[in-house]
């Protein structure tokens, strides 16, 4: 071995050393200190970034519920209730349990609804066929039929049926609320997911009055108020010619969706109704 | 002499002018006129007649009373059915008066005599008076209240007036027939305006395919001071606001700024008709010129309409719809706006109803961006439509606003001459659209 190995070798690890002891120091000094938990929250989160708690991120979630130290007003929706409790158990906080959603088309507006009665061949953009016109319908607060909730959705969970021109919301969805804020007609609604899955809703958003609004669609609600009066539960409220139903107060007896003269609300997942007589037989035995 | 025009963009669609031999012909009285309470830009008025009010024609029914807002008079006589949401052009529900029609009583006052009265002894405060109070706008299209287009701001000066007649959208020859058969009325209305004004200089700019209103202006316009009839090369879109300015007296107004900036005000022929009769005849604006044309309608024609009639009307007394109408459009067919009903009144700012047929209606399918700058080539605010369109597309609103979208004056150059047919205005709708927003907040904080 001949001298110059020698010295580069020494000159290198020389060099190497203050390296390391320099940049130890420097390390110390500008030392972040994050609370490890953080990490283990967000590794129990689902990952998936949708924005449906209302943060930036699922990070931006985990870094509010460890700063905060409850889960209080905190959610996942995509997780639900049981991420929650994990996340609960591994922190030590009380689990809070919020009730399951799933975003919910209020407009029944279908081809065969609400027949087209012009063509619409511009760019297919809800937010820009709204500025333009009213639809093709002729309803001002119907669907437009170009699915910008069904671009916005990150889980696949809306799709946009041939048959009806209307998106429809799959079982997958996670309520992230993407779609609510994508459409510009604010049709899309989040509610309760209810038991087996059984809902009941009205579906027409439709402002204008019984007259004109009848006349673009068969299915509006025509704001009669025939339900308001049906509902033995106050869970309906009448307001700008519209009805809608409260989830929370709604106890899904289904009396409205018999009284609504136009058929505007609608019930999802029930069993087929039976004649009068026997359903009163079923209740009694319930 | 070479013809003046605007220096940059600009593309040539085909003039089917089809209509432009047809003499104004009055059309009838309709049997129920309705009056949009938002016809002009601005607040909407305020409605003054309640339902089952019996109004005269002429009468004053709905007030402006915001700064930019216009007065709205019957255009019929007959009793108030309702103040009430009717439909307007885009298939939404407006607020409106609809009056069903009884006979034609006019206010007094009003002179309906169809002498010339030239001479005029009114200052500069009345003349603006009586144009607020007949409750003119721009009936170019964009139906700007004019009282508040002619009053020049404190510091600011005009010094020439510029009268667009330039008429550059296809189809529609409105302008055209009103120059040829009431051109000197006209130039009463444009002396009138230059003495609001107090300049002493208007030019007439006409493109230079209406060969005879030009002649017949210029003889008629010697009798007159200090108006100059213009021809321009006819290329489109010459008539709006900036590019006229650019190609009648060579100067550029400023991003984001008026005419005025540049000493230059500009009003349509139509307006300065409507002036004429306020201020000499004493009518408010109750009646306008409409083409009504298309390639497959029996009779194009030029119609004097009164105000709230239906375009149904319009579209019959020209010889009913044709089998092959693809698309009913309020305007003309570069800036025009395709109706969803023919129910819908005509209002201040329609200048024409164009019936296109399906094969010309129909769009070409998109394809990709081949790169070929053509749209930026034809822009006439020297823009890049093709890059507006991508940044509107990705939401990216930051970058769109510096690249000068809310300088697009929405003219449809670029999407005429892509060979693509991408819907590049369309797009760039959107985005400036949401710009505007974006900018209205900011300025609201």
């Amino acid at each position: 071995m001949n001298d110059i190995m020698l010295y580069s070798l020494i000159t290198l690890v020389a060099l190497g050393c203050i390296a390391a002891i320099l940049l130890y120091f420097i390390a110390q000094k500008f030392k972040v200190y994050e609370d490890p938990r953080i990490d283990d929250v967000v590794d129990l989160l689902p990952g998936a970034n949708c924005g449906g708690c209302g943060f930036a991120g699922c990070r931006a979630l985990a870094e509010a519920i460890v700063k905060d130290e409850n889960l209080e007003g905190k959610s996942c929706p995509p997780g639900g209730n049981a991420t929650m409790e994990q996340i609960a158990a591994v922190l030590g906080f009380a689990a809070t349990i919020t009730e399951p959603q799933i975003a919910v088309v209020r407009c029944n507006g279908s081809f065969e609804n609400a027949p087209k009665k012009i063509d619409y061949d511009a760019v297919g953009s809800c937010y820009f066929a709204h500025t333009l016109f009213a639809g093709e319908g002729g309803c001002p607060n119907g669907c437009l039929g170009c699915g910008d909730c069904i671009k916005s959705c990150q889980f696949d969970a809306i799709f946009m049926s041939k048959e009806t021109g209307l998106p429809v919301v799959k079982d997958n969805c996670v309520a992230c609320s993407a779609c609510v804020k994508a459409c510009p007609r604010g049709i899309i609604e989040l509610r309760n997911r209810g038991k087996k899955e059984r809902r009941i809703f009205v579906s027409c958003v439709n402002t204008e009055k019984g007259a004109p609004a009848k006349k673009n669609c068969a299915v509006a609600c025509i704001g009669c108020g025939k339900c308001v009066k049906s509902c033995s539960f106050e869970a309906i409220t009448l307001n700008k010619n519209l009805a809608y139903i409260d989830y929370a107060k709604c106890k899904l007896c289904r009396k409205c969706a018999t009284e609504c003269p136009t058929g505007a609300i609608r019930e999802l997942n029930f069993p087929p109704r039976k004649e009068p007589k026997e359903t009163v037989a079923e209740t009694a035995e319930a | 002499m070479a013809l003046r025009t605007f220096k940059i963009g600009g593309v040539h669609p085909p003039e089917c002018k089809i209509a432009e031999h047809a003499a104004i012909e009055e059309l009838g009285i309709p049997k129920r006129a309705i009056f949009p309470l938002g016809q002009s830009l601005g607040a909407p008025s305020v409605p003054i007649v309640k339902k089952g009010d019996m109004v005269k024609v002429g009468q004053l029914i709905a007030k402006g009373e915001a700064f930019i807002s216009s007065n709205i008079h019957s255009s019929v006589s007959g009793k108030v059915f309702a103040v009430d949401d009717y439909l307007d052009a885009s298939g939404y529900r407006k607020p409106s008066i609809i009056i069903d029609v009884e006979g034609d009583e006019w206010e007094e006052g009003i002179d309906r005599s169809p002498n010339l009265k030239r001479d005029f002894s009114l200052s500069k405060e009345e003349i603006l008076n009586k144009i607020k109070e007949a409750g003119i706008v721009g009936m170019g299209g964009a139906a700007f209240p004019t009282h508040v287009k002619l009053t020049v701001p404190a510091g600011k000066k005009a010094e020439c007036l510029i009268i667009n007649a330039v008429e550059c959208e296809p189809y529609l020859t409105a302008d055209h027939r009103l120059m040829l058969e009431k051109g000197e009325e006209m130039l009463v209305g444009v002396s009138i305006i230059m003495r609001a004004l107090e300049v002493s200089r208007a030019i007439i700019g006409i493109e230079n395919n209406k060969k005879d209103a030009i002649q017949h202006l210029s003889e008629s316009a010697k009798k007159f001071q200090g108006i100059k009839i213009m021809a321009l090369k006819v290329k489109y879109p010459q008539g709006a606001e900036k590019q006229l300015v650019k190609a009648a007296i060579n100067r550029e107004i400023p991003s984001g700024k008026l005419p005025l900036e540049v000493g230059a005000v500009v009003t349509n022929a139509g307006t300065s008709l409507a002036v004429y009769e306020a201020v000499q005849k004493n009518k408010p604006l109750i009646d306008r010129i409409v083409t009504l044309t298309g390639k497959s309608v029996a009779k194009p024609s030029n119609f004097l309409v009164r105000n709230g009639s239906p375009v149904f009307m319009l579209i019959e007394a020209a010889g009913g719809l044709p089998e092959d109408t693809g698309k009913i459009i309020s305007g003309g067919p570069m800036m025009g706006k395709a109706v969803t009903s023919t129910d819908i009144p005509v209002t201040k700012g329609t200048s024409g109803i164009l019936l296109m047929t399906q094969k010309e209606s129909k769009r070409v399918p998109v394809q990709n961006c081949i790169r070929c700058a053509k749209c930026t080539t034809a822009c006439p605010m020297g823009l890049e439509p093709y890059y507006l369109a991508i940044l509107s597309t990705n939401e990216n609103y930051e970058s769109l606003e510096k690249e000068g979208v809310m300088d697009c004056i929405e003219c449809g150059s670029c999407h005429f001459t892509c060979p693509s047919g991408r819907p590049l205005l369309d797009t760039i709708r959107v985005g400036k659209n949401q710009v505007g927003k974006i900018i209205r907040n900011r300025n609201v904080r």
